[in-house]
């Protein structure tokens, strides 16, 4: 699955055949230039994924370059935001975005890990199908319905039910407490971030449950020959052969949660305020924009939300290029394709 | 009921009695009944397919890790079958070494290599651990190629380095049998004679059982040698015997290469 | 001298940290399929009742307390849906096939596979905002053409990757059986290969086709919505998602029902298509 959301874990294992690509047979005469045409065609919406990547990017320059060259660097540490006054900084969605997306993995890498190595070395052979494809199941669901979900069922019962003894017992102990002060909201960064964490968890699972099958069966059995218990062998021998792919899983994961939208919005407050408490509302890149863009009056408001939007493609766009990196290190390594 | 193949004097380490071996349906072992003799090397020859490979996993229980194979009958080893036996199979493994096809260096340093299989049964100090670490490289005819990079990862080895790694890896935990399965096949020459003049010295310590299908290496380094043809123990003896006079027909129109 | 017993403390500390991490991994599954039961419980509870209704699918999107339905936004939903996958498709099958055909030797197919997979999980409120940018912005109004442009741009990763992966498992063998005959590789691509991944090829159509059916944050920059009857693509469309999106943000009730038989909708329907796609690709594979 690794990077297509919704198609099965197994889709790449199957894809394991080597580039194939039959050199035409030179053919004299006159029906060339209908093959010539038609791979030039194809070649010409190959560069156009190139060129859709590369338009999104100057257009995203151009729109903002009102903001960049009014607000310059300071534009990404301040914190002020003010439509009125015309004053703008991306400090707080960023931070926003960032720290979602910190909760989201320091919940979701674990817990994939968990569930690949469970799909991978216990579950039985006729379960492993179902299960797996209900995790990925998780993943196919939209985005707006983890956002209404979140507002209306699960943070109502985490305002009633979690935060308060959040609050009251880690609130208490000192060094963490600033992070859960405030009064319980239900929303918030934490809930945003909790949520974020079950969106990605299908994606960092997917792509380590793929990496971890392409241990050679023999390493596996090199560990387990001289009496390692299962745990033992993922841990100590699976996951350190493995760690490229699963970083490059993580970073998957990280790039998803950068860019997530509506489920964030739904969640997080839409408040425009630096705040240190986990608990308190704020926002992040995606659902400012979201929030404002169609309301926004005044170039400059205009200007800096599209730099915002700037900003968020830089990033998830690095991200996601280093995961692929990563990713097709391990393939290489492997001799299949991720 | 196969009649117990059993010409060895010494006494036996593993006895297998009766022992069934199926794959999902396939019935790839036949009433297997031998001794495995202690403090010597017994070689399992025979052509692709004829089930060594599986007999060797199943002194281990290397199958157990695979839901569709399974084993029936006896292998009895100090009084205990353990195919039955409420043992923990991975108490068995540590006792059963087994050193594979092709090398398998851990992801770690040699060093940490070396300690994996002590780590998981002795919390040595670092002194004592250093001290099993250069025995067991020693041991193997590997210390003096190693000793100053014991801090370097298993894949900077050549290939028959690695795969002595893997033998004084399995020995490090003293376990009382070790299972080779073609340990040469991905060797060079020179390192093949290096590994069978260790396999010489090993069987003082150890009951050494190894599986080649190379006929010329069971002659050089084993005491006994069973062949084996289509799932079903053919002959079993000591090997000059074997080789020089087989008892049975098929063994010797295998050793004559008249197929195989 | 052998320490290798069952009495041994570090053997057996082992075995207790290996039965404690099991157990903890099954938890972490556990952990995963709550989530999604409950995520579908909740839409079946609370969408479920408007999803029964007939009304749901034939009258329009209501002023609040007024009874209504969501027909002008499923409508306007089907519309971009189809039109965007019928505009991101040819290029998708197109660019794969470049890269599974032509890919041999230069360095254009493995930069576009690298490229479309960072396009295909970028962030899709970014590819509202390019199209708000090339589109909105010069013709000055939010329209439907606008939202299937924006969609098809979603199509277009999910595509190119899945007919270049599926165009890949076609085995040589055919190909070189056709251009024995002496057909043109054109024809081989079109006539041969094609055929035999069709059934690979569709299946990453209807996965593209579920992945556009949820998304909000492209159209909230690009179709708007519409609460009126429209089928104009030259003006703001009604579509399921947005419409979920501001009913489910304001304040009224029966707004909130609305949009969580909405919100059910959608999600039966993607994962109706996820579930199709699955098996179809197994019947290949």
């Amino acid at each position: 699955m690794s990077a297509v959301p919704g198609l099965p874990a197994d889709y790449d294992i199957a894809v394991t055949v080597p580039r194939n690509g039959v050199t035409p047979p030179a053919r004299p005469g006159r029906g060339r230039w209908k093959d010539r045409a038609f791979e030039w065609l194809t070649r010409l919406f190959a560069l156009l994924v190139f060129g859709i990547l590369g338009a999104i990017l100057i257009s995203l320059v151009a729109g903002s370059m009102l903001s960049l060259e009014r607000n310059g660097v300071a534009f990404l540490w301040s914190d002020a935001w003010d439509p009125v006054k015309e004053s703008f900084g991306a400090l707080v969605p960023i931070y926003g975005t960032l720290l979602t997306s910190f909760i989201a993995l320091l919940i979701g890498v674990p817990v994939s890990f968990g569930i690949a190595l469970f799909l991978t070395e216990l579950s039985p052979t006729w379960l492993k199908r179902p299960l797996g494809t209900a995790i990925e199941l998780l993943a196919a669901i939209p985005s707006i319905i983890y956002g209404m979900w979140g507002l209306f069922v699960f943070a109502p019962l985490f305002q009633t039910y979690l935060q308060p003894h959040l609050i009251a017992t880690l609130g208490a102990v000192p060094g963490i407490a600033p992070l859960f002060e405030g009064p319980p909201l239900g929303i918030g960064m934490l809930t945003a971030g909790l949520i974020l964490s079950i969106m990605v968890i299908p994606f960092i699972t997917a792509v380590m449950r793929d990496v971890f099958e392409l241990v050679p069966p023999m390493l596996k059995e090199s560990a387990y020959a001289l009496g390692g218990t299962t745990w033992e062998v993922v841990w100590r021998v699976v996951l350190p052969y493995t760690k490229v792919g699963v970083v490059g899983g993580i970073m998957l994961g990280l790039g998803r949660a950068l860019g997530e939208t509506m489920a964030v919005t739904f969640v997080i407050g839409n408040a425009h305020r630096l705040s240190a408490s986990l608990m308190a509302p704020g926002t992040s890149i995606a659902s400012a924009l979201a929030n404002e863009f169609t309301e926004a009056v005044g170039d400059l408001y205009f200007a800096a939300l599209i730099e915002l939007g700037l900003i968020l493609f830089a990033i998830t766009t690095v991200v996601l290029g280093v995961s692929k990196l990563l990713l097709s290190r391990l393939a290489r390594r492997e001799g299949t394709r991720t | 009921m196969a009649e117990l193949m059993n010409p060895v004097s010494a006494r036996p380490k593993l006895q297998v009695r009766n022992l069934q071996f199926y794959y999902g349906s396939f019935h790839a072992l036949k009433n297997i009944s031998m001794d495995i003799p202690e403090r010597m090397v017994t070689a399992f020859i025979g052509p692709s397919g004829c089930g060594k490979s599986t007999l060797l996993r199943t002194l281990n229980k290397m199958y157990a890790l695979y839901p569709e194979q399974r084993a029936e009958g006896e292998i009895i080893m100090d009084g205990e079958n353990l195919l039955t036996s409420r043992q923990d199979v991975s108490l068995i493994r540590a006792r059963i070494g087994m050193v594979f096809q092709k090398p398998t260096p851990f992801p770690m340093s040699i060093y940490d290599n070396i300690a994996f299989g002590v780590r998981l049964f002795e919390n040595l100090p670092m002194r004592d651990m250093d001290d099993r670490v250069e025995w067991a490289l020693m041991r193997a005819a590997l210390w003096d190629e190693v000793k100053g990079k014991l801090r370097q990862s298993g894949d900077s080895l050549s290939g028959g380095q690695q795969q002595r790694l893997c033998i004084a890896r399995g020995i490090a935990i003293k376990p009382e049998v070790l299972l080779l399965d073609e340990p040469c096949s991905a060797l060079d020459p020179i390192s093949t004679a290096k590994i069978e003049e260790l396999i010489h010295e090993l069987k003082s310590d150890y009951t050494v059982v190894i599986v080649t299908h190379n006929m010329q290496q069971a002659a050089r380094v084993s005491d006994f040698t069973a062949y084996m043809y289509l799932g079903e123990l053919i002959e079993y003896g000591g090997t000059d015997d074997l080789f020089i006079k087989p008892k049975k027909k098929q063994t010797e129109d295998y050793i004559t290469g008249r197929f195989g | 001298m052998s320490a290798i017993n069952a009495a041994n403390a570090t053997y057996r500390a082992r075995k207790r940290t290996n039965a404690a991490m099991l157990a903890v991994s099954g938890a972490a599954l556990a952990f995963g399929l709550l989530w999604l039961v409950w995520i579908l419980a909740t839409l079946l509870y609370e969408g479920g009742s408007a999803l029964s209704r007939a009304s749901l699918y034939t009258q329009m999107t209501p002023p609040p307390g007024a009874d209504g339905g969501l027909a002008n936004a499923i409508v306007g939903s089907l519309i971009m849906v189809a039109s965007g996958t019928l505009i991101g498709t040819p290029v998708g099958i197109l660019a794969g096939t470049y890269c599974a055909e032509y890919g041999r030797s230069g360095w254009l197919a493995s930069a576009t596979r690298f490229l479309n997979d960072v396009l295909l999980s970028a962030p899709s409120i970014v590819i509202g905002l390019f199209v708000y940018s090339i589109y909105v912005a010069r013709v000055g109004h939010f329209s439907g053409w606008a939202g299937s442009v924006a969609l098809g741009l979603l199509v277009v990763p999910v595509v190119v990757r899945t007919t270049d992966d599926m165009l890949k498992l076609v085995p040589n063998s055919l190909r070189e059986a056709a251009f024995a005959l002496g057909c043109p590789t054109w024809k081989v691509i079109t006539l041969v290969t094609y055929q035999a991944a069709r059934t690979g090829i569709v299946t990453g159509i209807l996965l593209a086709v579920a992945r556009i059916s949820g998304e909000t944050a492209p159209l909230l920059f690009t179709s708007l919505n519409n609460q009126f009857w429209s089928v104009d693509m030259n003006q703001p469309l009604a579509n399921l998602p947005v419409v979920i999106f501001q009913f489910a943000m304001s304040p009224y009730a029966d707004w909130h029902r609305l949009a969580w038989g909405g919100a059910a909708l959608i999600t039966l329907a993607v994962l109706a298509l996820n579930i199709v796609a699955r098996l179809a690709f197994r019947k290949t594979g």
